[in-house]
């Protein structure tokens, strides 16, 4: 059994942990939606911020932050949401980005600098690559397909 | 807005209804997309969609817990337990997906009417529903930017496609006047604003899709006041048999 220690800064760096189960190389810190951890006694509430309005998995990432929490000995924990301000890619953190390009996914780029296509593909690291749906295989995709090695593959919006 | 207190919770739920109920509709074509990346293209905005309604839902359900001191309402009460006349919806997003022309042609329309009206709320005093704005347009963005693709492509097509473009707006435009007649829980003055640059844009891109934007054609309304067409009434049966049958069922 574990001691539970009650820090903001420890329970940050549990969430590691807990990864997106569409994304499973992103942890919760990686994608930027903790926005806060409150510490109330033993009472822990995990605050965090949808990505997208319908994504499934935000309740499958509260649950898991919850159980998660509870294994490691925090028996009080309560996971709400926040709207305000609105999740960007831009909270996304540089490690996670790296990880999203090695495990296949083109990142986000940075939303004020630069246009909203991915700067290589991530298997061959050509510039040249084509769009082909707005949408891929979750919301927050959009499908691509390199012109240099032909291989399809995900870009993460911004937004 | 008149009157804040009394407007509040119909406006909101006006919003939830029209995305719920062409969230419903698109849904239909889940698994019978042109092709698969379309397929899931239309079914992640219905997604989109379906979150935003739920926001919006629960925050109406707020309001009137509060204003009745229970806790009875909830986005799913609203959602499933409510009857076809209690439903506020532009009869535009009940009409059925028709082909895939309409389809898109519709979410064109709309998305363009939900993107200057988002915009607009991203500056509400009801501080929530700011925030659901401004998340929301985000996600409406690209919904635009992908149907006004669609339409230029069908339109500026072959002929055939073309001639289904061409019937599909002389379809649908005698649904549009409805999005900008302003119902009682509505501001008149911002829908008027919304109005021209509505038309503007959505003028440009029939222009641009070699379609002619139709003049002078009689409008239907009702949907703000709970009259539907028939259609409503067979898409909630289907919607809300579960929870009607089965009542407080969960999964």
């Amino acid at each position: 059994m574990v001691t539970p220690v009650y820090d903001t800064q420890q329970i940050h760096r549990l969430l590691e942990v807990v990864s997106d189960p569409e994304i499973p190389v992103l942890s919760v810190n990686d994608l930027g939606i903790i926005r806060d951890i409150q510490i109330n006694g033993h009472q822990v509430e995990v605050v965090i911020t949808p990505t997208y309005s319908g994504c499934p998995a935000m309740d499958m990432i509260a649950e898991n932050i919850q159980s998660y929490l509870h294994s490691c000995g925090y028996n009080e924990v309560k996971v709400t949401t926040v709207l305000s301000p609105a999740w960007t890619t831009d909270w996304m953190t540089e490690t996670g980005k790296r990880k999203l390009e090695t495990y296949g996914i083109a990142p986000p780029n940075r939303i004020t600098r630069d246009s909203d296509a991915p700067k290589r593909c991530p298997r061959c690291g050509s510039t040249d690559t084509r769009v082909i749906s707005q949408f891929g295989s979750t919301a927050c995709k959009a499908l691509y397909q390199c012109n240099e090695c032909m291989e399809p593959f995900d870009y993460f919006k911004c937004h | 807005m008149k009157n804040q207190s009394n407007s509040t919770v119909p406006f909101i739920l006006y919003l939830a209804d029209n995305n719920l109920i062409l969230a419903q509709r698109n849904s239909e074509w889940c698994g019978h997309g042109p092709v698969l990346e379309q397929d899931i293209a239309i079914t992640n905005i219905t997604l989109d969609l379906i979150g935003q309604a739920r926001m919006l839902y629960q925050l109406a359900a707020d309001h009137i817990n509060r204003q009745n001191g229970n806790q009875d309402a909830t986005e799913d009460t609203l959602a499933y337990l409510r009857n076809e006349r209690e439903f506020s919806n532009v009869l535009m997003v009940e009409l059925p997906k028709g082909h895939w022309g309409f389809t898109v042609l519709r979410q064109y329309l709309f998305s363009e009417f939900q993107y200057l009206l988002y915009r607009q709320l991203s500056a509400h005093a009801d501080e929530p529903l700011s925030a659901i704005a401004v998340k929301s347009l985000k996600e409406v963005t690209y919904h635009v930017q992908w149907s006004r693709e669609w339409v230029l492509r069908l339109g500026d097509g072959t002929s055939e496609s073309h001639q289904k473009m061409a019937d599909a707006v002389q379809d649908i435009w005698m649904y549009t006047g409805e999005l900008f007649q302003a119902a009682p829980f509505e501001d008149a003055a911002v829908l008027q604003s919304i109005h021209t640059e509505w038309k503007q844009r959505i003028t440009e891109t029939l222009e641009e899709a070699t379609l002619t934007v139709p003049e002078n054609v009689f409008m239907q309304q009702g949907g703000k006041q709970g009259i539907h067409t028939e259609h409503l009434g067979y898409m909630l049966a289907e919607m809300q048999y579960l929870q009607r049958m089965h009542p407080n069922a969960t999964w």
